[in-house]
């Protein structure tokens, strides 16, 4: 990988549960992976699979009760967040690492103008005067891609359009000049033009800011576009692994390749998409075993009893089944 | 990768999730808050000795008599036994000892508790039932047809209606009679099938006649604000002073006069759910107006209707003990718990007894109605479900 | 806004029409004949009666009484039918009675609900919030009157605090400082009762209202942001979770009348709830009417209040 001064961000073995009366919902079930620096990492997977868990819980935001962190390291910097204190987190939170969340129509506070919302870190973090904070505001907004930057410091959020809100939400990590941005699904609630909008914003601001990127996603389509590194989860852990050639030229896991299979494209014209059949397990209820094997393809019978751990392919390319790694059954891949 | 491979060598349709009815689903949930939980048992202790009181106290010669007067065993402290020279052995208390004490008439305090209960539960309940209905109705015809305009035909038919039966009851038979009479007539003609092939082709003199006035909405808001402008226990102090003493009008009266809250709910709940997608596909299959406010709405619409139903009843029983206190409550013969407690107050300091006992009966028992309605707010908060997905 | 303002006032004027005409209607409508005040006695001559009935106009159709009922009332003249008196003054001078009761209750009501509603929604599911829920609960079940006799004897026994009336027999000739005092003494066990319920009720409001507020996503963002605690708590959920109290300010006037009849029963204190309470009883129509006037006015002018200041706060509704 690369070397371990480049690396931002390591997550490993994170386990989330949410525990209710009688039953455990193991919803990141031993999670690892790495951002690099001036990296773009996707976390891919369907809905319910536990990806924005895990960007919660790197940041601490995870509601706990009902949820727990049951197990792992967030490494920030050498610093182990899990182990922070709520205080001690605060100056990661905003200031390291900064959060573009989904939705932007309930993620601005209502009452506040942008410009008191935007200052705010500012304020907090790096203790600028007003003035310098205001000039600072303008230039976020501007670069963000926002118009007559002095009149919308003074709007409300109401006041924006969908677009707009998610720009000030993407100023507002940036403020504070961050060394890693999370985005959870920040095109999700957008319209299609907006979306590829947002993206290029996204990208652009990465490399003029010298930023990592970790962008969670369920959209494939977007990962083609701006991953280098790809992470694909499924009910709760990671199943492969790879740069974005790799996982789209010659993915390995069956549920990597069952997803690209099912995206439709002009080959595929006049012919029945194919889907992936049976469902997500709930997370309080998966299968022994490998999460995916009721609806592999693939699966044999070794799978259902013992948890497989990841195959190396290539450099950097792992799956989470040694059944395509060609394994014998007494390999399986610790 | 081939996609048209043979099937996978291990079943798919095994369900790993527990299937779940959504009755079950709340019940879990429901059992998780204990307090609610204690309110539920109360609230079936309670009603379980209501019933039983009500057959043990009632008939010619009950077990437990709570009319029987004598005044030589007035205010025992309770677990006290009877004097038996003065009563024959009929009149003896079952248990041999008074279980409450006895009160300034001498009658049995146990007894009256008893049958008390049973009133207490029918005030709370039928006043509650009539405000729940009440306000069904209103929040439902507002929150379905609130957008739609009354048309100016529709007004005069109804004035002409009222004012019809108005001035008969008061007196003016031919006025009130004639009006009647044009309102029906208009109605009649209205929706029978040849008024109704008729109606395009009005003479054009009366084509004002269609023409909009109100929101059905603003109508029905306009009126629960003019309710709004009594404060309600002086309302139903008002009417209760007002009409001759009896259970049943005060019943009646907590009823018409609580209307507002349910409604307002209904009515904001109608107001989200037309515009939900099931609406729409409902009516898109052909589904008429009725089935769909009766079949669809209302099962979803329930939800804060039951909660504010059983605060309702706890809130009626603690008016009717307000009201006895004030001297307006149920009158004698019928004990209800608030007239046990009002009549205590005479004697607080000789005879406490009677004012802790129906005191603490109903603050228990109004507790737990109000803890099983809180209870049943929480589950039916969808925000608390998602939290455990 | 002015239009806002103007639509809302003439609606106002529209319901509080409706109110009068209603409760005119409930008054005459319900048994019982008005001459009936006092038929047992013996003074009461067929004349006085005939008298009585001409001099209140009791011999017209009914809409006349109306006008001149409500004439009579906005012009001040209304007469009460118990003791020949003006109403108006009298109603004033009760409403003095009430008005302190009712300022010190508000005041500790929401002075106390705020800080223990937020704090219980804070630190949901601890020590404190199960407490403060049960104790709410137990004050919003126990039938006030019941309440407030075990107050009493408590507090009378204890520390030895005055129940009756207003003041203290004999005080009139003293010094202004004693009377004062004398006078906070006397208000001190009617005007905690009264709060205690209204705590009760609203601090569980406040509670959930916080609660709600707090899980929105916009709290989250303020954390993600490295906000403090008591900046992501006090300013952002807070500032959302206090708009609907702002309006129930507004709301909060109505009580002045409809909240006290029982306390003023219980300590013997001369306000206008039992104003109120003794007109019903004797039946006395003009003043119970006027009460309902004012009371209709002040559930207005209540609604009106927090109609506007919930234009104000909220930035979402800019009219």
């Amino acid at each position: 990988m690369h070397a371990t001064n480049d690396i931002v961000l390591s997550v490993e073995g994170l386990k989330v549960y949410f525990r209710s009366e009688d039953e455990i919902a193991r919803a990141v079930d031993g999670v690892d992976f790495e951002v690099g620096r001036r990296e773009t990492v996707c976390l891919v997977g369907e809905s319910g699979c536990g990806k924005t868990v895990s960007a919660l819980a790197v940041l601490g935001l995870v509601p706990c009760p009902p949820g727990e962190i049951a197990g792992g390291r967030v490494l920030f910097n050498g610093q182990n967040l899990l182990d922070q204190d709520d205080e001690a987190l605060q100056n990661v939170r905003g200031r390291g690492i900064g959060m573009v969340f989904q939705e932007p129509q309930t993620s601005l506070n209502p009452v506040f103008t942008i410009g008191e919302q935007i200052a705010e870190p500012l304020r907090i973090h790096l203790s600028l005067p007003e003035a310098e904070i205001r000039q600072r505001s303008l230039q976020l907004l501007s670069d963000v891609g926002i118009d007559a930057p002095e009149q919308r410091l003074a709007d409300y959020p109401h006041q924006l359009s969908g677009g707009q809100r998610q720009r000030v939400m993407i100023a507002m990590a940036l403020a504070c000049g961050p060394e890693l941005i999370i985005a959870d699904e920040p095109t999700t609630a957008l319209d299609v033009t907006v979306q590829a909008q947002i993206l290029r914003l996204i990208n652009r601001l990465q490399q003029s800011h010298g930023m990592s990127l970790l962008y969670i996603t369920h959209d494939l389509g977007v990962v083609s576009q701006i991953a280098d590194r790809v992470y694909v989860m499924y009910a709760g852990v990671i199943v492969e692994t790879g740069a974005a050639e790799q996982i789209f030229r010659g993915s390995r896991h069956p549920y990597t390749q069952a997803l690209l299979e099912s995206l439709p494209s002009r080959k595929k014209r006049g012919r029945r998409l194919n889907s992936i059949p049976g469902a997500v397990p709930h997370p309080a209820y998966k299968p022994a075993g490998c999460p995916f094997h009721p609806r592999c393809p693939q699966a044999i019978g070794a799978c259902r009893e013992q948890y497989p751990g990841m195959c190396a392919f290539d450099d950097h390319h792992a799956a989470r089944c040694p059944v395509a790694g060609g394994r014998s059954l007494t390999d399986w891949c610790r | 990768m081939n996609p048209e491979q043979t099937a996978p060598a291990v079943s798919l349709e095994e369900p790993l999730a527990p299937k779940r009815t959504r009755f079950e689903e709340s019940w879990r949930l429901f059992r998780r808050n204990r307090m609610a939980l204690a309110g539920m048992l109360v609230f079936a202790i309670f009603f379980f000795s209501a019933v039983i009181g009500l057959v043990l106290t009632s008939g010619s010669r009950p077990l437990f008599d709570p009319a029987q007067v004598h005044l030589p065993e007035k205010l025992l402290p309770p677990l006290s036994a009877p004097h038996t020279e003065s009563l024959k052995p009929a009149e003896r208390p079952p248990l041999g000892v008074y279980l409450f004490g006895t009160d300034d008439l001498g009658r049995d305090v146990f007894a009256r508790m008893l049958q008390g209960a049973w009133v207490s539960l029918t005030v709370g309940f039928v006043a509650v039932g009539i405000s729940v209905a009440i306000g069904i109705f209103m929040g439902g015809l507002a929150g379905f047809y609130g957008q739609r305009h009354i048309r100016l035909e529709q007004l005069l038919v109804t004035a002409a209606l009222l004012t019809g039966a108005g001035l008969l009851a008061a007196g003016r038979r031919s006025w009130g009679a004639g009006l009647l009479i044009i309102g029906h007539a208009w109605l009649f003609w209205s929706i029978s099938p040849w008024g109704l092939r008729h109606r395009k082709t009005l003479p054009a003199g009366l084509g004002f006649l269609r023409k909009k006035t109100l929101m059905v909405d603003t109508i029905i808001m306009r009126f629960v604000d003019i309710m709004l402008c009594f404060p309600s226990f002086f309302l139903i102090l008002t009417v209760v002073a007002l009409l001759p003493a009896s259970i049943y009008n005060i019943m009646i009266v907590i009823g018409l006069t609580s209307w507002e809250g349910t409604a307002r709910f209904v009515r904001a709940e109608f107001l989200s759910l037309r515009e939900q997608d099931f609406v729409a596909a409902a009516k898109a299959l052909g589904v008429s107006n009725f089935r769909i406010i009766f079949r669809h709405m209302v099962p979803n619409a329930i939800a804060p209707v039951l909660v504010s139903a059983t605060i309702g009843i706890a809130s009626a029983i603690l008016t009717e003990a307000g009201l006895s206190f004030l001297g307006f409550g149920v009158p004698p013969p019928h004990a209800t718990w608030g007239n046990i407690l009002s009549d205590g107050k005479r004697f607080i300091f000789d005879a406490p007894w009677l004012t802790f006992i129906p005191g603490a009966a109903i603050l228990i028992v109004v507790l737990s109605f109000n803890l099983f309605g809180e209870g049943l707010r929480d589950i039916f908060n969808p925000r608390l479900r998602e939290r455990n997905r | 806004m002015i239009a806002f303002i103007g639509r809302s006032v003439i609606q106002k004027i529209v319901t509080l029409f409706f109110v009068s005409v209603v409760s005119f209607a409930i008054i005459h409508i319900a048994p019982g004949e008005p001459s009936q005040v006092d038929p047992l006695n013996p003074k009461f001559t067929p004349e006085m009666v005939e008298r009585f009935r001409q001099a209140f106009h009791l011999d017209q159709p009914l809409y006349a009484q109306y006008a001149l009922f409500y004439g009579d009332l906005l012009a001040g003249r209304t007469v009460s039918w118990k003791d020949n008196q003006p109403v108006l003054p009298k109603i004033w001078e009760r409403f003095l009675n009430s008005l302190p009761l009712f300022i010190v209750g508000t005041l500790i009501t929401w002075t106390i609900s705020f800080p223990v509603g937020i704090r219980a929604a804070i630190f949901r599911g601890g020590i404190y919030d199960r407490a403060s829920t049960f104790f709410s609960y137990v004050l919003i079940s126990i039938p006030g009157f019941f309440f407030a006799y075990m107050l009493i004897i408590f507090v009378v026994n204890q520390f030895h605090v005055p129940v009756i009336g207003m003041e203290t027999f004999g005080m009139t000739g003293t010094a202004w400082f004693f009377r004062l005092n004398d006078r906070l003494w006397h208000m001190l066990l009617p005007s905690i009762l009264g709060a205690t319920g209204g705590i009760a009720v609203l601090s569980r409001y406040v509670r959930s209202q916080m609660l709600e507020v707090e899980n929105q996503d916009y709290v989250r963002t303020a954390r993600a942001k490295g906000l403090p605690w008591e900046m992501v708590h006090y300013k952002h959920a807070l500032r959302n979770a206090l708009l609907p109290f702002v309006t129930m300010f507004g709301l909060i006037l109505p009580g002045l009348i409809g909240g006290s009849v029982i306390i003023e029963s219980i300590f013997s204190w001369p306000g206008l709830g039992r104003m109120a309470y003794e007109a019903i009883l004797a039946r006395d129509y003009p003043v119970i009417l006027t009460i309902n006037f004012i009371a209709a006015v002040l559930v207005l002018i209540g609604t009106f209040v927090s109609d506007i200041l919930y234009v104000i706060v909220d930035p979402r509704i800019r009219l």
